[in-house]
């Protein structure tokens, strides 16, 4: 299989376009950019439209207007620009509408920096918008995976009629990794009982909505999603567990973090401390059964993010607070070295 | 000869069609209303409507249906 | 005799929400007999507004879309870039249009995107209640300006017609009114060409419809349509601000 050099951000494109993606609407903020250009020169000899909207608000309505008419739809920001996209996401959500969108992470909050950073977990994978909803959270730890989870996260939205959303950070989109693109058979989910795209009076008119004035309505069509969502948790949890079978100590990281702290985990193992690593792939749904099986024989668990702590709160959740979770994160852009994380794992897990 | 027939149960008794008229043969019920208490548009004198649909036209829920 | 004037096809047969004498209705019929006339109902999809209008999504017979707050003519923008063959319009009041939406108004228009929209302007917000619009006249009273709206305090309408046509992506931006026959026509008439002009590839075609809203005004709907002929029209000139199309229909 063809192996090339990539870029994070154009390898996000890259596979969207290859997993049938037929428009891009963006609007420029760094560290993400990288992705808009490369659409904006490659998707339309693919046969699709890029366009660069006038506010990251007017990129997720184009994505909510061209995604209602059933084709591929996507768009790309980071941290501030999601701020202003979770209008649109909610109203994706309500009137379940699939689309993907890319957040390449930057420190916050306000402006904050243009550094990497996982402070978005919690507008991830909990509050995207107003309202009772949830979206797919996928957290790729390499370019490799960004591909990989962008064919996916189009075939799931699809299935489901959710939005998804590539939960990235500035260092995944910016640094360059070999990369292979798979052979992609976009799932064709038939979306014809549903979409906007004209009826040909061939049959009764489609209405893409969100708006229930009867409680009791709008209740059932929540209460609907939330089921979806029960199956949602039942079939796509992924996770990575990396020597978490006799582990005394188990790490718990995401995305670029969970590298760091790979080889903080390899240097304990070398220095005879039982460290473990569970990495979640998946935010929403957090992948409950996977770390309680990683976490089984461990006596601390330790959560490192890029953030003040937000993951965290989520292990505690999954493990039912059984044993102490402790934390170790850097934020404003800064990342852990392995060295820090080390020393975390000694001092928390030395006296295991 | 043409006929003006008002839908009563969607007439909602704004008297948009009265203005129109060029006649000034539709009117608002006065006593009689639909069900939902509008006092709804009538022609008064049949043999004196000309069919411009002029009072159609002004309607803004479409309650009014014109023969010619 | 044979029926001669009804409701158009396009239309659906379904009581309308909208208070007594409200011209919603009045428009929302010219469109349809507009999609009717150029068989295009199977091929159209129409983008609603949040305010009074939010639900004509279950009055047209097209396929419908329901936008956030403003958003309708990006919502739009994403249905005519991957649906080209398609007719899209929006159909958005003063405030959906020209406050909180005045950036994808304004941005949709610049880029000539070929699609029609359809400008309710009733100088206030009557699904919530009745507050200033970004074109409420100077002077008139409404909930949020309950002194009149004193220009020194809350600014100057905003002329829509006027502030589109200097954009070099505006094709064709017309004010009509539908407070009489001979003006509902006319109506009629831009709803027409702005279709036509879709349908032409010609770009960004917006009509702009003043119309009544007499449960926020506190008038009869009779009293209304005069408050519009006399107040409105003069603030708001009816005519044609820009038409680069060239030629009628």
């Amino acid at each position: 299989m063809e192996r090339n050099l990539m870029k994070g951000n154009e390898a996000l494109a890259e596979a969207a376009i290859r997993a049938g993606c037929k428009c891009f609407f963006g609007y420029p903020i760094t560290p993400q950019t990288e992705l808009a250009a490369y659409m904006a020169k490659r998707m339309h000899k693919a046969g699709g439209v890029f366009l660069q909207a006038e506010s990251e608000i007017a990129a997720i309505n184009m994505v909510l207007g061209a995604a209602s008419t059933g084709v591929r739809a996507m768009t790309s920001s980071s941290s501030p620009g999601l701020s202003l996209k979770s209008e649109g996401i909610s109203y994706l959500a309500g009137s379940d509408v699939p689309a993907v969108i890319i957040n390449v992470q930057r420190g916050g909050p306000g402006l904050g920096g243009i550094q990497p950073s996982q402070a978005d977990y919690w507008q991830a994978t909990k509050a995207l918008g107003h309202g009772d909803f949830h979206i797919l959270v996928f957290a790729p730890a390499s370019v490799q995976e960004m591909v990989d989870m962008v064919v996916k996260a189009f075939d799931k939205a699809d299935e489901y009629r959710v939005p998804a959303m590539i939960l990235a950070d500035g260092l995944l989109g910016q640094m360059m990794e070999p990369v292979s693109f798979p052979e992609i058979n976009a799932d064709s989910h038939d979306k014809s009982g549903w979409t906007a795209n004209g009826h040909g009076k061939k049959r009764e008119h489609h209405i893409i909505n969100s708006l229930y004035l009867k409680p009791d309505e709008l209740e059932n069509s929540v209460t609907e999603r939330f089921k979806r969502y029960e199956t949602i948790k039942a079939n796509e949890t992924d996770a990575e567990l990396y020597l978490t079978e006799d582990c005394d100590i188990l790490l718990c990281a995401f995305g670029a973090t969970a590298r760091v702290v790979k080889s903080a985990v390899n240097s304990a193992r070398d220095m005879g401390i039982k460290a473990g690593l569970f990495r979640p792939k998946t935010l929403f749904p957090f992948p409950v059964k996977e770390i309680n099986k990683a976490s089984e024989n461990a006596k601390k668990l330790l959560s490192v993010e890029m953030s003040m702590g937000q993951m965290i709160d989520d292990i505690k959740l999954a493990i039912n607070c059984s044993k102490p979770v402790e934390f170790y994160g850097r934020t404003g852009g800064v990342i852990p070295t392995p060295a820090e994380v080390l020393e975390q794992i000694k001092k928390v897990g030395g006296a295991l | 000869m043409a006929k003006m027939t008002v839908i009563t149960e969607r007439c909602k008794g704004c008297g948009l069609c009265t203005t129109a008229c060029p006649k000034k043969i539709v009117e608002l019920q006065k006593e009689k209303r639909n069900k939902k208490g509008y006092f709804y548009a009538v022609c008064t004198d049949g043999n004196s409507c000309i069919g411009c649909a002029m009072c159609a036209m002004m309607c803004p829920d479409c309650a009014i249906i014109i023969e010619k | 005799m044979a029926v001669v004037f009804e409701r158009p096809k396009s239309l659906l047969d379904v009581p309308m929400h909208y208070c007594p004498g409200c011209t919603h209705g009045i428009v929302h019929r010219l469109i349809c007999e507009v999609l009717d006339e150029m068989g295009i109902e199977g091929d159209t999809i129409g983008v609603c507004p949040v305010g009074c209008s939010v639900m004509a999504y279950d009055y047209f017979g097209c396929d419908m879309i329901e936008a956030p707050h403003g958003r309708a003519p990006a919502v739009a923008t994403g249905v005519k870039r991957t649906n080209p063959d398609k007719f899209v319009f929006t159909y958005q009041g003063d405030g959906d249009l020209a406050a909180i939406g005045t950036a994808e108004t304004v941005h949709s228009a610049t880029r000539g995107e070929n699609i029609v929209i359809i400008f309710i302007n009733n100088t206030i917000y009557g699904m919530t209640g009745g507050q200033m619009a970004p074109t409420t006249l100077p002077g008139q009273v409404t909930q949020t300006t309950p002194f009149g709206r004193d220009p020194q305090l809350a600014g100057y309408p905003v002329r829509v017609c006027e502030m589109l046509s200097t954009l070099t992506g505006t094709a064709y931006a017309h004010r009509v009114a539908v407070d009489s026959v001979p003006h509902i026509r006319e109506a009629k008439k831009a709803i027409r060409k702005a279709f036509e002009n879709q349908k032409a590839k010609k770009g960004f075609s917006i009509v702009e419809v003043l119309s009544t809203c007499p449960t926020n005004w506190g008038l009869t709907p009779v009293e209304a349509l005069k408050r519009l002929q006399d107040e409105m029209i003069p603030y708001y000139p009816l005519g044609v601000y820009k038409d680069t199309t060239g030629g009628d229909e």
